[in-house]
C-alpha cells in the first residue's frame, strides 16, 4: 500500500457539471482512499450511535458491490439501512432473499462474481445458513457477514447469547468478535480489506452480541463520509474469480473432489490445510490494521479474565472496581480475533498468571475450551469456567468479581 | 472471456497439449456451432465419468453445443450426476452446496452484470430433478418470483440417480424405488405449472430425441435470459441404471415416453417471442409453429 497522503481521486463517468438528485451524487461523490487513510489518518469525528448504525456507516465507507439481506432480529435493522444505502447509492446491488440459506449461496455467486459482497444475520439464520458458510472458505471466497449473537436452542427466544460461534470458529471463517459499537464499525471496515488480501482470500465474520451491542448506544469515532475503501480487486487473489475471463481450461473451481478415492482424499486434506494456512496469515493484517488480536490489561497481575465480545466491557469494569474498591490489580485480555486464534499471544500473556477466569454469554463455554487448550502445559494457572449467562441474562460486574474473590461475597 | 485469453502464447505453444491446442483453435468459442458440424469441431465436453449410454450426457452434450457464447457462460449445478460431467466442461462450473444452484445463480449473474455492464455474461443452471425440484425448491421458484435473468435446466431423470435409486418429487406415481418401497404415492410434480404460475418467459419440456432441437431451444432459453428473464429447461433425461433401461435402448425409452407422457412443450410470452424476431427473424418464426 502506497506511503503517501492517501487520497485517490476516483476516476468517475459523472462530470462536476453533471447535475443529480443530492443523495445519489453525495454517493458518487465519494473519494478512494487507502485502508490506511481510512483506518489510522482520516480525521474522525465522535457520534453517538447504536451498533446497528455503526455498521450502516462502516458499510457506506467500504465500496461494497453486494449486499443481500433477509430479516431477523436483530439483525433486521442492519440490512434495512443497507438497503438505505443502496437507494442513496452507496451500495450498488441489494436485493432481499429468500431465507438464509437461498442468502449465504446467492452471496457467494456475488463473491465468486469478483464483487465486494456483504450480508448480515443472526442466530437462528446463521444456523440455517451454516452449511453454506461453512462452505465458503474452501471456495476462497472473501465475504463479509456480520452476526449479531443471539439465542439459537429452545425455548425460542431472540435474546443475546453467543453460542452460535461455537461451530463457525471451526469453519475456516475468520472471525472477529466486537465489543462495542466502535470495535463494530471499524472490525467490519477492516474485514473487508483482510478478507480480499491475496495470501488471505477468506471470509471474515465480525460477530457482535445482539442487543447489547446492536440496540444500545455507544460513542464511535468515524472519519467523514465522502471517503471509501478502494474496490476488491480480484485478479489479484488465491483463485480464479468464475466470471469467464480466463483460459479456457477445464477449469472447475472447487477442489475435485468428485470421486471417493485416495487422489481426493489428498486433495481435500491439502485444501483444508491450505484454509487453514491462509487464516494464519491473516495476523499480519490483524496486528497490522486490528492492534493485533488481542488487547491486555495489567499482564503482570496474578488473575487475569480473558473474554470477547460483550463479556469484555462487563469484565473491563469489573477490573476497575477490583482495583478501585478493592484495591486488587486484575489482568485482562480482550480477544479480538476468534480466528485465528491469539495462541502465542496467551501464552506469552498468561505464564505467570495464578489463576485465570473466562466469563462467557453462552451456556457451552467455547471460549474456555480454546483458552484451556491453548495453555495447556505452558501455564500453571488454574483456569475457571465462567461465569457463564445465556438466553439473555446480563453479566452484572458482581458476578465477574465473585469468580475472581471466591473468599469475598459479592450480591447480584 | 477475452479472446487474447484464449491464445497461446507463443513461447509456450510446444509444451501445449493437442488438446488444448484444439481447444482454442477448433472449439466453439466465439462462433455458434451447429449440431451436424458434431464431429468436426473440438467441443467442450469430451470426456466424461458417466455410465455407458447416459441420456443426460448426451443431452449436456447438446446443450454445450446450443450455449450462444460458451466463452461468457459459467455453469452452476449441485450434487447430482449431471456434475460428474458438468465439471469436465471447458467452460468455468461452479459446484456449490445442496439445493442452492439458483441462489448462487441470482447472486452470480447480478455481480457479473455489475462488473460487466457492456459484456453479457450468460449464467445457466444445471442440476436434477432432485436437486431442483425437491431439495433446491425454494431457490428455484424464489428466482423465478424475482425474475433473475438466467437459465434452468432440469436434468429429469426421475430418480436420485447419484445416491443410488431413491425417489424423487419428479418420481411417476407408483414408481417403486429406494425410499418408496410400496410405490409413490403421490403425483410427479408439476414444475412446468409452476414456471407458469411464476410468469417464466419461456418454458420447455423435451427429451433428448432430437438433437438439433436440444441445441436450438437451448440457445433461445440463453437468449432470452438474457434480456426478459428466467427460463426454465424441463428435459426427460433417463437414469438407464435405476430404471434398468438397456443401454441400446435409451433413446427408445425416450421416444415411447415422448410419445406417452413427455411430449415436447414449448411456452413463450409475448415479450420474449418479439424480443427473437428482433435478433433473429427467421429462427423466430420456427419457434411460433413448434409451440405447443
Amino acid at each position: 500500500m502506497s506511503e503517501g497522503a492517501g487520497v485517490e481521486v476516483k476516476s468517475t463517468s459523472a462530470g462536476a457539471g453533471v447535475v443529480k438528485d443530492s443523495e445519489t451524487s453525495e454517493a458518487a461523490g465519494q473519494k478512494v482512499v487507502t485502508p490506511e487513510y481510512m483506518f489510522f489518518e482520516a480525521p474522525r469525528e465522535r457520534a453517538f450511535i447504536t451498533g446497528s448504525e455503526a455498521a450502516k456507516e462502516a458499510i457506506r465507507r467500504a465500496n461494497v458491490d453486494v449486499a443481500i439481506s433477509y430479516p431477523i432480529t436483530p439483525q433486521s435493522e442492519t440490512m434495512q439501512q443497507v438497503g438505505a444505502l443502496w437507494a442513496e447509492g452507496y451500495v450498488k446491488e441489494y436485493y432481499r432473499g429468500e431465507e438464509e440459506i437461498g442468502v449465504m449461496s446467492a452471496i457467494a455467486g456475488s463473491s465468486r462474481a469478483g464483487a465486494r459482497s456483504l450480508t448480515a444475520t443472526a442466530g437462528p439464520g446463521l444456523m440455517r445458513g451454516m452449511e453454506v458458510v461453512a462452505s465458503w472458505p474452501g471456495g476462497r471466497m472473501p465475504i463479509v457477514l456480520l452476526i449479531m449473537c443471539r439465542v439459537i436452542n429452545a425455548p425460542l427466544s431472540i435474546q443475546p447469547d453467543n453460542a452460535e460461534l461455537a461451530y463457525l470458529i471451526n469453519t475456516g471463517n475468520i472471525v472477529f468478535h466486537a465489543e462495542n459499537q466502535q470495535d463494530f464499525f471499524d472490525y467490519t471496515l477492516k474485514a473487508f480489506i483482510i478478507s480480499e488480501r491475496p495470501e488471505v482470500t477468506l471470509p471474515v465474520a465480525v460477530a457482535v452480541d445482539g442487543f447489547f451491542v446492536t440496540h444500545a448506544r455507544g460513542y464511535v469515532m468515524m472519519p467523514s463520509k465522502d471517503i471509501k475503501l478502494p474496490p476488491r480487486d480480484p485478479y489479484h487473489e488465491a483463485v480464479p474469480v468464475m466470471d469467464n475471463e480466463n483460459p479456457p481450461a477445464r477449469l472447475s473451481r472447487d477442489a475435485p473432489i468428485q470421486k471417493s478415492n485416495f487422489i481426493s482424499y489428498h486433495v481435500h486434506a491439502s485444501w483444508q490445510q491450505e484454509v487453514w494456512a491462509a487464516v494464519e496469515r491473516s495476523r499480519k493484517y490483524i496486528d497490522m490494521y486490528m492492534g493485533g488480536l488481542v488487547e491486555i490489561v495489567n499482564p503482570d497481575a496474578d488473575t487475569i479474565v480473558i473474554a470477547s465480545g460483550s463479556a469484555v466491557s462487563q469484565s473491563r469494569e469489573a477490573v476497575r472496581q477490583a482495583e478501585e474498591d478493592l484495591g486488587e490489580r486484575i489482568g485482562l485480555i480482550k480477544v479480538r480475533s476468534l480466528r485465528p486464534f491469539p495462541t502465542k499471544e496467551l501464552r506469552e500473556a498468561c505464564k505467570n498468571a495464578k489463576r485465570i477466569i473466562v466469563p462467557e454469554f453462552n451456556c457451552v463455554g467455547w471460549l474456555y475450551r480454546d483458552v484451556a487448550a491453548a495453555l495447556y502445559g505452558h501455564s500453571k494457572a488454574e483456569i475457571i469456567p465462567g461465569p457463564r449467562v445465556f438466553g439473555g441474562i446480563s453479566l452484572p460486574t458482581e458476578m465477574i468479581l465473585q469468580y475472581i474473590f471466591p473468599d469475598k461475597k459479592f450480591i447480584f | 472471456m477475452s479472446m487474447d485469453n484464449l491464445k497461446i502464447s507463443p513461447a509456450l505453444e510446444k509444451y501445449m497439449t493437442k488438446e488444448y491446442r484444439d481447444l482454442v483453435e477448433r472449439g466453439p468459442y466465439g462462433k455458434q456451432k451447429k449440431v451436424s458440424e458434431m464431429g468436426t469441431f473440438k467441443e467442450i465436453i469430451e470426456e466424461h465419468p458417466m455410465c455407458a449410454g447416459c441420456a443426460m450426457t448426451l443431452f449436456i452434450r447438446l446443450t454445450m453445443i446450443g450455449l450462444p457464447n460458451p466463452e461468457h457462460t459459467i455453469l452452476v449445478g449441485t450434487a447430482g450426476c449431471g456434475r460428474l460431467a458438468l465439471s469436465q466442461t471447458s467452460i468455468p462450473f461452479i459446484y456449490g452446496n445442496y439445493g442452492d444452484t439458483n441462489a448462487v445463480a441470482s447472486g452470480l449473474k447480478r455481480g457479473l452484470e455489475m462488473r460487466f455492464p457492456e459484456q453479457p455474461k450468460d449464467v445457466v443452471v444445471m442440476a436434477g430433478d432432485g436437486g431442483l425440484a425437491d431439495i433446491g425448491f425454494s431457490t428455484v421458484l424464489h428466482s423465478w418470483f424475482r425474475k433473475e435473468k438466467f437459465t434452468t435446466i432440469m436434468l429429469d431423470n426421475e430418480v436420485y440417480g447419484n445416491t443410488g435409486g431413491q425417489e424423487s418429487g419428479m418420481t411417476q406415481r407408483g414408481a417403486i424405488l429406494k425410499m418408496a418401497p410400496k410405490g409413490k404415492k403421490y403425483e410427479k410434480m408439476d414444475m412446468l405449472g409452476l414456471a407458469k404460475t411464476a410468469n417464466v418467459p419461456y418454458i420447455v419440456r423435451m427429451t433428448v430425441t432430437n438433437p438439433t432441437r436440444v441445441a436450438s431451444v437451448v440457445r433461445k432459453a440463453v437468449l432470452i435470459a438474457r434480456e426478459i428473464g428466467p427460463t426454465f429447461i424441463q428435459a426427460y433425461t433417463s437414469c438407464n441404471i435405476e430404471y434398468a433401461i438397456p443401454t441400446p435402448k435409451v433413446i427408445d425409452d425416450a421416444k415411447s415416453l415422448e410419445a406417452e407422457r413427455y411430449g415436447f412443450q414449448e411456452f413463450i410470452s409475448d415479450e420474449a417471442k418479439a424480443f427473437l424476431e428482433s435478433i433473429e427473424p427467421k429462427k423466430a418464426k420456427a419457434t411460433k409453429s413448434t409451440e405447443a
